[in-house]
């Protein structure tokens, strides 16, 4: 893709991956690259398989590999547990955040903190980190008190997402249908928050259902997934096109793209 | 790619920590099992006044005529051997008032639990009880100096016969129930406590129960008085050696708030798991007066335990906060009982429970609101928190509505720990074991909060040591 993929190993290389879930086979052989420093856009329609590449990336137990691999760093990441996989850099904003009520965020940041990084972080070097952040995303210091996503509106919910991977500082970062939910105001914080985080240190997939993300994030990639695998990889005028013609129109593809 | 995971102190397991014992002392020990002579003889050893024995011995009467409850969990009532039991145990001649003048080690196991420290850093006095006696007890100077009295309570019938006379059983009858009249027959211990008017205890007192002999009975009895405008936060921990055979804790605890006073009951109950904790506490709120029952249960075979409040004049105020944790072939049987019995007053049950494993929770309540007590409110929430497939929790709330001017509540919930909680949470670097105990101590944050800060500390860890091995 780029020069610099060329010479390294990509920082995430999925290859002809199958996943079923109970049984049923959704994604059917997606292959798909990113390289450090890239972003990538993943657009599709529902029931493409977007959230089952996101969450059998980061290792959820009902997702189950059938055929190919995932390759993170150039290692094969099918045998790590869930927290093994936060610990090597791999982080996802989920697109339906759970609650843990009695927890707090504060709380539940310096024990994540403490888990990726594998030792504790002094306290005042979280409170410093934590600060920077609150003050991009535009959080007032208040909310670090609050319960994980207990009775939180939906743009706090993203807003979180985004303030944990800010905080966590992973290689890799797959965001899940973040801009969903989000009025226009929300959206634009929160596509501050992304652009704050893109770095040559880390790529970022985003996952979306439509392009309006897209005109506050520029990614390197545009991908479309139809029926569990990718169809059709292109610049960020992708994008424009979908957001013009639909995704009925690469459906015929599909049975020649699909393997 | 390979990462350093965080360890959790919790390695060190129940028996190490709270289930050692030592060579069993005895200045004097009785036969096992029970009768009217047994009765007797404890209460002359006491040089009781002739109203005690009495007393003592209809409490032996109704024990013995009253029947096995046919509730709560049957099976393992019926397992108690009431004759293998141990009724009465004097561990020492006499109670110390310094450190110094207790049994080395006695005084050794006071110091692994800890209270001698906590007796340093935050409390305004202690009772430490050791089998069936008080072994050691000590309260700050100005406390006395106000007219605060902190007794055991067989010192305290000794000093303030009184006032024990006066309201000893007057909450608690003997014909109770079986196991309040047990404790009337063979009590021992236990504290006796009493605020006059207008003093506030700023520092909690605290008693601590400890169990070290085998097949022990524990029957401490603890009367609190709370004169007009006082205030006092009682603290209660126990423990006791892990065996293979049974021991049993009945306790009676009588709380008397007098007008606007308010009373604060903290308990950590955690027995090891061969002993049955069979406790009866009630208590009464006068006008304005405030009562507050804080009862965590992590420990025992079996407890059976519904801390009351009787809101006898208008505005009084009672609460019941409890959390209880139920291991494998653990039973706690835990609720709350709140009596409405004049206008303008107020409760509140929250009740937390976990079970793990095969363990079984239960909460058990009752809400009464007698004619003519208008503007009553009464808000009751339980939640139960299931970790295992195998693990159980029932709810039996009962509401008895007698008045039409009511606001009466009550919410209930059960969860299991969500696969997607933890799947959330290990996406963030917890392993599964610390997701798990974070989800948990999450549930219990609403009890915890209201503790004070070294209980918190200490309940926090106890969950941590009890979660050991919950994922499966």
């Amino acid at each position: 893709m780029t020069i610099q993929s060329a010479i390294q190993p990509s920082l995430l290389e999925v290859e002809n991956l199958h996943v079923a879930v109970d049984g049923k086979e959704i994604l059917k052989g997606l292959t798909l690259s990113l390289g450090c420093g890239e972003v990538h856009a993943i657009m599709g329609p529902n029931g493409s398989g977007k959230s089952t590449l996101s969450l059998c990336l980061m290792g959820h137990p009902k997702y189950t590999i059938t055929q190919g691999r995932i390759l993170y760093k150039g290692q094969d990441i099918q045998q790590l547990a869930v927290n093994e996989r936060a610990a090597a850099g791999i982080f996802l904003a989920f697109q339906y955040p759970t609650a843990i009520p009695g927890v707090t965020i504060v709380n539940f940041l310096r024990s994540a903190l403490r888990g990726v990084r594998g030792t504790d972080v002094p306290i005042k070097e979280f409170r410093q980190t934590v600060k920077t952040h609150l003050k991009t995303l535009g959080i007032a210091d208040s909310f670090m008190n609050r319960y994980v996503n207990d009775g939180f509106s939906g743009g706090e919910k993203k807003r979180l997402e985004i303030l944990q991977m800010a905080v966590l500082a992973p290689a890799l970062a797959v965001l899940d249908e973040t801009d969903s939910g989000l009025d226009i105001d929300a959206l634009k914080t929160v596509a501050a928050g992304i652009n704050a985080q893109r770095s040559s240190q880390r790529g970022i997939l985003l996952i979306t259902h439509y392009q309006r993300l897209l005109n506050y994030v520029i990614p390197d990639r545009v991908h479309v997934m139809v029926d569990g695998c990718v169809v059709r990889s292109a610049g960020p005028e992708l994008a424009h096109e979908l957001e013009a013609k639909g995704y009925e129109g690469l459906r015929p593809h599909t049975q020649t793209l699909c393997v | 790619m390979a990462s350093v995971k965080p360890k959790i102190d919790i390695n060190q397991d129940y028996d190490k920590l709270y289930g050692f014992h030592v060579p069993e002392k005895a200045f004097f020990k009785a036969e096992p099992g029970l009768d009217e002579d047994q009765v007797k003889q404890i209460s002359a050893m006491k040089q009781e006044p002739k109203w005690m024995l009495d007393l003592r011995l209809r409490g032996y009467r109704h024990f013995v005529n009253k029947p096995m409850p046919q509730w709560a969990n049957t099976e393992l009532l019926n397992s108690i051997h009431f004759d293998d039991i141990y009724y009465y145990l004097k561990p020492t001649e006499k109670q110390g008032s310094s450190w110094e003048d207790v049994p080395v080690e006695i005084k050794e196991t006071f110091d692994r639990l800890g209270i001698p420290e906590a007796e340093r850093k935050f409390l305004a006095g202690v009772s430490a009880q050791y089998e069936s006696e008080s072994v050691y007890h000590s309260m700050h100077e100005d406390l006395q100096r106000q007219g605060v009295i902190f007794l055991d309570m067989d010192t305290g019938l000794k000093e303030r016969p009184d006032i024990i006379q006066r309201y000893f059983g007057s909450i608690i009858p003997p014909a109770d129930n079986k196991f309040a009249a047990l404790n009337t027959a063979v009590w021992s211990g236990g504290s006796f406590i009493y605020v006059p008017k207008g003093v506030r205890v700023e520092m909690p007192l605290q008693a601590y129960f400890r169990i070290n002999a085998k097949n022990m009975g524990q029957f401490e009895r603890t009367l609190i008085i709370a004169d007009e405008g006082a205030e006092v936060t009682y603290f209660e921990g126990c423990t006791a050696p892990s065996y293979s055979s049974d021991s049993l804790h009945c306790a009676v605890v009588e709380l008397i708030a007098l007008n606007h006073a308010k009373i604060r009951y903290v308990t950590i109950q955690n027995w090891s798991k061969n002993v049955y904790n069979l406790v009866t506490k009630r208590a009464v709120a006068h006008e304005g007066a405030t009562v507050q029952w804080l009862d965590g249960n992590l420990g025992s075979r079996l407890t059976m335990k519904y801390p009351g409040v009787y809101l006898m004049g208008p505005g009084a105020h009672g609460e019941v906060l409890s959390v209880a944790f139920a291991g494998d072939g653990q039973h706690q049987d835990a609720g709350a009982k709140m009596v409405h019995a004049a206008s303008d007053t107020s409760s509140v049950i929250t009740s937390k429970s976990i079970s793990k494993g095969t363990g079984r929770t239960s909460y058990r309540g009752l809400v009464k609101v007698y004619p003519g007590a208008v503007n009553a409110k009464s808000t009751v929430r339980c939640d139960a928190l299931l970790l295992n497939p195998e693990s159980r929790s029932d709810t039996y709330p009962t509401m008895e509505i007698d008045e039409k001017r009511v606001q009466i509540g009550h919410e209930a919930t059960v969860s299991k720990i969500g696969d997607e909680q933890l799947f959330y949470a290990m996406s963030r670097g917890l392993t599964d074991q610390e997701a798990m105990n974070m989800i948990v101590n999450g549930f219990i944050e609403p009890f915890v909060k209201e503790l004070p800060l070294e209980y918190a500390v200490e309940l926090n860890r106890l969950v941590q040591l009890e979660m050991e091995g919950a994922v499966g």
